[in-house]
């Protein structure tokens, strides 16, 4: 922002080029312990038992062993739980966000009565603590059937999120210029065909934030997953994890890798859409 | 809201039908568009939160019919040193948690707010942390306070062997070292929204209060801060709201012990509802997360509704 304010009064100050070595003197160390605990767990999880025992957690590598990515893939079942966790966030994001840009274009483009009513009661929806929920969401899902299946979570997950997914599009498409839509509709375009032609690609950007968002959300989710599901094998990764931490509370290396596995796809993520993601965390926070 | 104005004032003028008129300028498809999302929130949202207002007035253990015992939950929770501990634990996290990850999330906005050589690279560090779940901070973080882990080490490596500590099995000490690991993955949050407030500051009212001498401090807190009011009530909002909602960590590297002492409400709640089957009772817990949370709640959604009516 300085930056912009620069060049029109160039002689009254320089931009303090002097404080940055003190940046880095501060940061680069913070940085490093910053990412000290990604490292470590990185270092436990390449080393094997015996070492463990003999070295301590806190000693270096000297060598490098999969002993402990093995046995948590055959002993945890991750394989099984990281495909779970996928079908889970692939269909949440998906119906989460077409439910919720239905609900914005309806709420954003049209007189419907009291929709500033309806879009913040939807919000506070999304905004209620999930511990007010738990009990009766589990015994629903028991009365219509569908207790311990991955069904459940994804409805349960696509009911909780729609509610700030619609807040955040509708903000949005009230922003579209309002000349698109009239030329679309002098040219006979229906209300659906407007919403899928002209609505959802000029949308793309916000959705691509909050896909990158919900993606982390749904993938990182743990409290509704032990709420719904009751079969290990149907657990997603997170629920799996801590099985796994159960079963081999002392085998460092194995949790040290299992949490590694669990985390590398929602890396992927934040390293692929860094852009869309930190304006996704943005996104409904700095209005 | 331009689309909308228009239609809005052709309608003002035929009172009786408005509503009617209403129905009928939108198209039926719309009507569906907004009515099955809506009902799918009214569903598995509204709905089950209205239940348990009512099952926290019952004793239930999910097989036989609930029993009506009006008030007793809530006596039976004041009465009972999990919940008080849990209430109180709850306290310090919020205040811990909100203040450590405000304070740092602040500090590293204001210091890496000027683009520059690496400060990209510090930026992503900071909020890396912020993909991983909390559930695998949790495990990450147990590495690190493990008898034998880094910390341990590090403390003994660098001749502080004293203050190496059973961090998680120590009842004094085992909360505060869980909200350390909180606080890990929540700085960075709080620094990327204070980097957007930052950045719609009025750069030229710090630079006249420069040319007028103001001290960086100062200028800081007089000039900056203000403008950043509205981040500062969303991140309060934000952070109690997450205070009441924090299980998965707490699950992760204690499930609430030792002996209770890092126990937060929705960690007692879950416990009391899944492992030992008092539904009623659970209910009656997460009616007082409910209550907490509210206030927050409407606070964060009314400062929402000012900015959609710009």
């Amino acid at each position: 922002m300085t930056d912009t304010a620069l060049p029109a009064r160039p002689p009254v100050r320089k931009p303090r080029p002097a404080r940055s070595p003190w940046l880095h003197v501060g940061m680069i160390p913070l940085t490093l312990l910053w990412l000290s605990p990604i490292v470590f767990v990185v270092f436990v999880a390449i080393r094997p038992f015996d070492d463990l025992a003999a070295r301590g957690l806190g000693a270096f590598p000297v060598s490098i062993s999969w002993e402990g990515f093995r046995t948590a893939f055959e002993g945890g079942g991750l394989v099984r739980a990281l495909g779970n966790s996928l079908v889970v966030t692939a269909a949440g994001v998906v119906l989460s966000l077409a439910l919720s840009a239905c609900a914005a274009y309806a709420l954003s483009r049209f007189a419907i009565p009291g929709r500033r009513t309806i879009l913040l009661t939807m919000l506070a929806g999304n905004l209620l603590p999930p511990q007010i929920l738990l009990v009766p969401v589990s015994a629903i899902t028991e009365a219509v059937g569908i207790y311990d299946t991955l069904t459940a979570l994804v409805v349960v997950q696509v009911g909780f999120g729609i509610g700030f997914y619609t807040f955040v599009l509708h903000g949005f498409m009230r922003g579209l210029p309002a000349e698109v839509f009239e030329a679309a509709r002098i040219d006979g375009a229906g209300a659906g065909l407007i919403f899928w032609r002209i609505v959802l690609p000029l949308s793309r950007p916000s959705l691509a934030a909050l896909a990158a968002l919900a993606t982390t959300w749904i993938f990182n989710d743990l409290i509704w997953a032990m709420t719904v599901l009751r079969t290990e094998a149907r657990f997603p990764i997170t629920a799996a994890l801590l099985n796994l931490q159960g079963g081999y509370s002392s085998a460092y290396n194995v949790i040290a890798a299992g949490s590694l596995v669990a985390a590398i796809p929602t890396a992927i993520v934040f390293f692929a859409f860094q852009k869309q993601f930190v304006s996704g965390l943005l996104v409904g926070s700095n209005k | 809201m331009t689309a909308q104005a228009p239609a809005a004032a052709a309608a003002a003028p035929g009172r009786t039908g408005r509503l009617g008129r209403a129905l009928r300028r939108v198209p039926p498809l719309v009507w569906l568009f907004l009515a099955i999302p809506l009902a799918v929130e009214l569903f598995w949202v509204f709905w089950p939160a209205a239940n348990s207002f009512s099952l926290s007035l019952t004793r239930w253990d999910g097989i036989s019919p609930a029993v009506p015992v009006g008030g007793q939950n809530f006596v039976d929770l004041w009465d009972d040193p999990i919940f008080t501990r849990a209430l109180r634990n709850n306290v310090v996290w919020a205040i811990g948690f909100g203040g450590l990850s405000v304070a740092g999330g602040l500090a590293l906005a204001v210091a890496l707010n000027k683009p520059g050589p690496l400060v990209g690279l510090y930026r992503s560090a900071i909020y890396l942390p912020m993909v991983v779940s909390l559930a695998v901070t949790g495990l990450f973080w147990r590495v690190m306070y493990a008898p034998e882990g880094p910390i341990n080490a590090a403390l003994g490596a660098i001749g502080l062997e004293s203050l190496r500590n059973q961090w998680l099995a120590d009842p004094d000490l085992a909360l505060y070292a869980v909200l350390v690991a909180a606080v890990w993955r929540q700085v960075g949050y709080i620094m990327v929204l204070y980097l957007a407030g930052l950045k719609s500051c009025d750069a030229s009212l710090e630079e006249a209060a420069a040319v007028d001498g103001a001290s960086a401090w100062q200028r800081f807190w007089t000039i900056v801060m203000p403008q950043l009011k509205g981040v500062s009530m969303v991140v309060f909002a934000v952070t109690v709201i997450d205070s009441l909602r924090t299980f998965d960590i707490v699950w992760a590297m204690t499930r609430g012990g030792p002996y209770n002492m890092t126990q937060l409400l929705s960690t007692y709640m879950f416990q009391q509802a899944f492992t030992l089957g008092n539904l009623g009772y659970a209910s009656a817990i997460a009616v007082v997360i409910f209550v907490l949370a509210i206030g927050f709640i409407i606070t964060y959604l009314a400062r929402q509704a000012r900015a959609e009516e710009d």
